[in-house]
């Protein structure tokens, strides 16, 4: 069953804060559950199916008993940071069902503000990765960054290009955390972190959270929310194939294809792309695997101005991204959701509003690149997409 | 003697991977071997994941292998291991065929390179506990 306009994103809303020292985290989701339904000129009563990551509770029945939700439909499917574009996947394929038909995606965290919950770890894997003095995900993505420049000569300034562009778009953006505009050679010069990485190929670390409200194509037109159609999605766990995967290539090899093909669109039509961008190697690796130019040339595809909005090539993460705006607890999903539809609604800042926006990507990657994550790519179009 | 001033952890032993620390502890590196396909298995468990064969026997390796690839941990904000910086995080491409995550010791940071040749050592932890690292092999010291 195809999932093309079989769903459309009706409201979205990203809370404007960066820092919240003096809320509860369930004070942030209905915040954020608030503003995207009032987005969607839809109340918590319309909710019929709810949609949250593992952070959010045991299981969804927190977050739904908190809220007042009545829920005949939901899922905690958590890949990490791609978490939220999966959940629209399968939000469309639950209204294509008629499982439901306003589902709720949700997520916030305090990562700012107080120290996240260390789960006890019973994975298979757990041992053996474990012990070597790796702390989150920093030094995995180091790895692939480190194979990525071996097989295909990337370097270091090819990486900072992808900050420079964030923090471009950044500056125009009133609640973006970092809102300087950065040249390549202040992130070479910014302290090294886990080697090629420095510490502005890192992600900002931020409070806050999203939520965004997936309808049926019925309830879209009853709305007047046509503006952002879903027309195709994909998703893949690429792990470690035991111990043999190849780790310059994430999961979006095979999401990208199958949205694309789903949308019966390809790389060369998309006007603007949310790639996620936890360190500016997620970026590289992801363009290539994505179709955007060929596998090994991203360092290449991104000199020259190719991400900046609004003239570049393919403009990204318009917001400012990960890399500069925000990646509410650590999971930069939602946010790439967003803005995608700002873009297709032209509601992106001005100096970053892509003319004519009519069909956009978004993309996830959680997990970790040189051992195991999750891809998730949906691609939204207008009306008449 | 190669060593490292590195934390030596107490791994995580069950009954699946059992063989595997008791090899470290005897300072070899053991892995499962799938006959049927001709092929080791990483991480080890009790099943070959690609043809679904239970308990392949475990066997010896070379412990000997290239760097796949690698970083140099600069920050650290884990207790144990801030003063350590830098140190060396890499994936070791076993000569048997295998991608582990490892600590490269007895290395300047400045002087580890993709390919270059290693070999597992064996580091014990005040609570008796052994666990595996790689060096640059004897002989071709860099």
């Amino acid at each position: 069953m195809s999932l093309r306009g079989r769903a459309y994103i009706a409201g979205i809303y990203e809370h404007p804060s960066r820092h919240l020292p003096d809320t509860s985290t369930y004070q942030v989701y209905r915040e954020v559950v608030m503003g995207a339904l009032a987005d969607a000129h839809l109340s918590i009563a319309d909710v019929d199916g709810l949609f949250c990551d593992n952070d959010a509770g045991f299981a969804p029945w927190s977050l739904a008993e908190y809220l007042g939700l009545e829920c005949s439909y939901y899922d905690s499917t958590d890949t990490g940071g791609s978490t939220y574009l999966a959940h629209v996947g399968h939000a469309a394929e639950a209204i294509a069902a008629g499982k439901c038909s306003i589902a709720l995606i949700c997520m916030a965290g305090r990562p700012r503000s107080e120290r996240a919950l260390v789960r006890p770890n019973v994975t298979p894997e757990f041992a053996f990765e474990s012990l070597w003095g790796s702390f989150g995900p920093v030094s995995n993505y180091a790895l692939a960054a480190s194979r990525h420049m071996h097989e295909y000569g990337t370097t270091s300034r090819d990486l900072a290009e992808v900050k420079v562009a964030a923090s471009i778009h950044a500056q125009y953006n009133p609640h973006a955390l970092l809102k300087k505009r950065v040249t390549v050679d202040e992130v070479l010069d910014s302290p090294m972190v886990s080697s090629p990485l420095h510490v502005q190929d890192c992600c900002v670390v931020t409070d806050g959270g999203g939520a965004v409200v997936v309808v049926s194509p019925e309830i879209a037109r009853s709305l007047n929310r046509t503006e952002a159609k879903l027309l195709g999605y994909g998703c893949y766990i690429r792990h470690s194939a035991h111990g043999r995967s190849d780790i310059t290539q994430t999961g979006a090899a095979v999401s990208g294809p199958t949205a694309f093909a789903e949308a019966g669109i390809g790389p060369r039509d998309i006007a603007y792309a949310s790639i996620y961008d936890s360190f500016t190697i997620t970026v590289i690796e992801s363009l290539e695997d994505l179709g955007f130019c060929e596998k090994g040339r991203g360092g290449d595809f991104v000199r020259d101005g190719t991400l900046v909005a609004p003239l570049g090539r393919l403009p990204i993460n318009t917001d400012g991204g990960g890399l500069c705006n925000n990646h509410p607890s650590g999971r930069g999903g939602m946010t790439k959701i967003i803005e995608a539809v700002r873009q297709l609604r032209g509601q992106a800042t001005p100096e970053t509003q892509i003319p004519n926006c009519d069909l956009v990507l978004a993309h996830g990657t959680g997990g970790f690149l040189a051992t195991r994550m999750a891809s998730a790519t949906v691609i939204l179009g207008g009306h008449d997409a | 003697v190669k060593s490292s001033e590195l934390p030596v952890g107490v791994p995580d032993v069950n009954v699946e991977t059992e063989p595997f620390w008791t090899g470290i502890r005897e300072r070899r590196l053991v892995l499962p071997f799938c006959e049927s396909c001709a092929d080791y298995v990483w991480y080890p468990r009790s099943f070959c994941p690609k043809c679904g064969l239970s308990r392949p026997p475990w066997r010896e390796t070379s412990g000997r292998g290239t760097v796949y690839a690698f970083t140099v941990v600069h920050r650290s904000p884990l207790e144990a291991w801030r003063t350590c910086t830098p140190f060396i995080i890499a994936l070791v491409e076993l000569a048997e065929g295998p991608r582990v995550l490892t600590n490269i010791v007895g290395c300047d940071p400045g002087q580890v390179h993709i390919d270059m040749e290693v070999e597992a050592v064996f580091e014990s932890g005040e609570a008796g506990s052994v666990i595996y690292r790689f060096a640059p092999c004897e002989g071709r010291g860099e």
